[in-house]
């Protein structure tokens, strides 16, 4: 387990995090947030490339300030777009295989697999200097994962990547989660984040706005404004049965008059209403579902937004 | 204390990535220009001297000579700027061009790490600056003919003041080395404190006794094997310090300032965005 105990980080007098308190288990979890909000900050305090201005934290039962031991275990592809100069891609990964001091035959096997993963082979022989974003973020997510380490963390790891890169790149972190192996990942790309995550903590302003997933996170909200899809023989009767809730916030009725879209502050009352009305007066329902049931929304609600309703 | 086989490779993993990155790029052109300026001054003199059939100077003044030019310029200035190019950037360089956080992200120790860097340095060093100290030394004495150079290197004298320049020369490398590792560690601008040492060091030879102590050129010069005449315009040492003294005093200052350098860098943190 990464296990963050009331942690936080000033950079002087600028906050980084505040009383983090958190644990992070196997299984891709997602750090979400917008630029600032203390992601990196979170990532480089687990790799041990910032310490703790206050708390502890520890990685399964490893201090970061321990190295030598802690990345055996994790493997960090991180922002920072610089490479040791004069380097092929191949020769990077190779020479990060030798700093974690495998023999030369073991990091040459290491170094091909961990290129092949990325789909990097034919550009492995060209310098770094000379590849593009997208191939640059693949050779630093193949030095993150050549060592075979137990925890990946990645810093925006779909960033610069082609569809076709970003679903292969996906496929591999899907895969890693699946070997129960640890993944924690930031990113922008909150649609992907969603597909991707069994876990999210959403992270604003250098504090944990919500954490668990993302359902999960949506119950945390009190008094949530939830968006509900209904389709259904009489769309009327539902929109005025609704309105005589307090908490219904606004209500579209579909144009084909089959359907209405449901804006409520609490969604558990109107669920209730939803089930007395098919029992009472026999609804025909066709579908309720949900319409914003992903990080996008919850991201909205409580970072866009602040916490209005968005 | 026994080095277990892979903190090995990772030292050499270390060295050979420093070489690569400082050694044989284009950042090593300055270090090596440094370095041919002996050369180039030892070299015109024996071309001019065996091509125009001119005759030099006696043998006793080319040691003399020798000793001085040494101490002016391969020492103080050579070695010295020498050092200073090759070992702020082992740390500094790598905070500056972001790169750093490749190292810190193996699972090396911080205290193997630098080591492992100070050592990159230093063999870099070794070997440049006794190159240029040995070649200047052979080409100072073939200016008088091939035949002087073979009877230099035959003699107990020639070969003694040649090891005993090497030595000065491998010490100056070992004590500037761990002064500006050090320095690119602790400090977000080494320069202006390579440049404070380097005044330091060049007004040693005015300073009292007790002050001239506190300087690492009082230990090298303590080791010197040919001494310069008064009349030369140079001061020479009130008191040197005796080999005894000077060889152990520079290894323990490196052993203190590495030590320092160590501390920090445990503590060290990727703050590439305020450096």
């Amino acid at each position: 387990m990464i296990v963050f105990d009331n942690v936080s980080k000033f950079y002087g007098e600028v906050l980084g995090v505040n009383r983090i308190t958190l644990t992070i288990g196997p299984g891709i979890t997602s750090l979400v947030g917008p630029n600032g909000s203390g992601k990196t900050t979170l990532m480089n305090l687990v790799t041990g490339l910032l310490r703790p201005t206050r708390g502890t934290l520890s990685v399964c039962g490893i201090p970061p300030n321990r190295p030598e031991l802690l990345m055996k275990k994790v493997g960090y592809c991180t922002q920072y777009d610089a490479f040791p100069p004069g380097l092929t891609g191949y020769e990077f990964v190779l020479a990060t295989l030798r700093l974690h001091g495998f023999t030369e035959a073991d990091c040459r096997v290491r170094a091909g697999q961990a290129i092949a993963k990325v789909g990097l082979q034919e550009a492995a022989g060209r310098r770094v200097a000379g590849y593009s974003k997208g191939m640059r973020q693949r050779i630093r997510l193949a030095q993150a994962i050549a060592h075979d380490p137990e925890i990946v963390v990645l810093d925006e790891p779909l960033n610069g990547l082609d569809p076709m890169a970003r679903a292969e790149t996906i496929a591999l972190f899907e895969g890693f989660a699946k070997a129960g192996k640890f993944v924690l990942l930031s990113s922008h790309i909150l649609h992907e984040v969603d597909l991707l995550s069994d876990r999210v903590v959403l992270v604003h302003h250098g504090y944990i706005v919500a954490e668990g997933d993302i359902p999960g996170v949506r119950e945390e909200i009190q008094e949530r404004p939830a968006q509900v899809l209904i389709r259904c023989d009489r769309p009327s009767l539902v929109a005025s049965r609704i309105f005589e809730l307090d908490s219904a916030v606004e209500i579209k009725i579909h144009e084909d008059r089959k359907g209405l879209l449901v804006h409520t502050r609490d969604a558990e009352k109107f669920y209730l209403l939803v089930n007395r009305l098919v029992m009472e007066h026999g609804l025909d329902l066709e579908a309720v579902s949900p319409a914003d049931e992903d990080v996008q929304a919850v991201y909205r609600y409580l970072i866009e937004g602040e916490g209005r309703p968005s | 204390m026994s080095v277990s086989p892979e903190t090995l490779r990772q030292i050499l993993a270390v060295q050979r990535l420093e070489f690569r990155k400082r050694f044989l790029g284009k950042r090593a052109i300055p270090v090596y220009l440094l370095a041919l300026i002996p050369l180039a001054l030892f070299g015109g003199r024996a071309v001019v001297l065996l091509l125009g059939g001119l005759e030099g100077s006696s043998l006793a003044e080319d040691r003399v000579g020798y000793a001085i030019l040494y101490r002016m310029l391969i020492l103080r200035f050579v070695t010295f700027f020498g050092c200073v190019a090759i070992f702020v950037p082992l740390f500094r360089g790598d905070i500056l061009d972001r790169s750093l956080h490749y190292y810190l992200l193996a699972p090396v120790k911080r205290s193997t790490l630098t080591l492992a860097k100070y050592m990159s340095g230093l063999l870099t060093s070794l070997v440049l600056f006794n190159a240029v100290t040995l070649a200047s030394w052979c080409l100072l004495y073939v200016a008088a003919g091939p035949s002087v150079l073979f009877d230099q290197l035959g003699s107990f004298r020639g070969l003694g003041e040649l090891a005993s320049y090497l030595l000065v020369t491998s010490l100056a490398c070992v004590g500037y080395g761990a002064v500006f590792l050090t320095a690119g560690v602790l400090m977000k601008n080494p320069i202006i404190p390579a440049i404070a040492i380097a005044g330091w060091e060049a007004i040693n030879a005015l300073m009292p006794p007790v002050l001239k102590k506190i300087s690492v050129i009082h230990y090298l010069e303590s080791l010197l094997p040919v001494s310069i005449p008064q009349t030369s315009g140079i001061q020479i040492l009130a008191d040197p310090a005796s080999p005894w003294v000077a060889i152990p005093g520079i290894m323990a200052l490196a052993v203190v300032l590495l030590t320092i350098a160590i501390r920090r860098v445990r503590k060290l943190e990727v703050l590439y965005g305020v450096e």
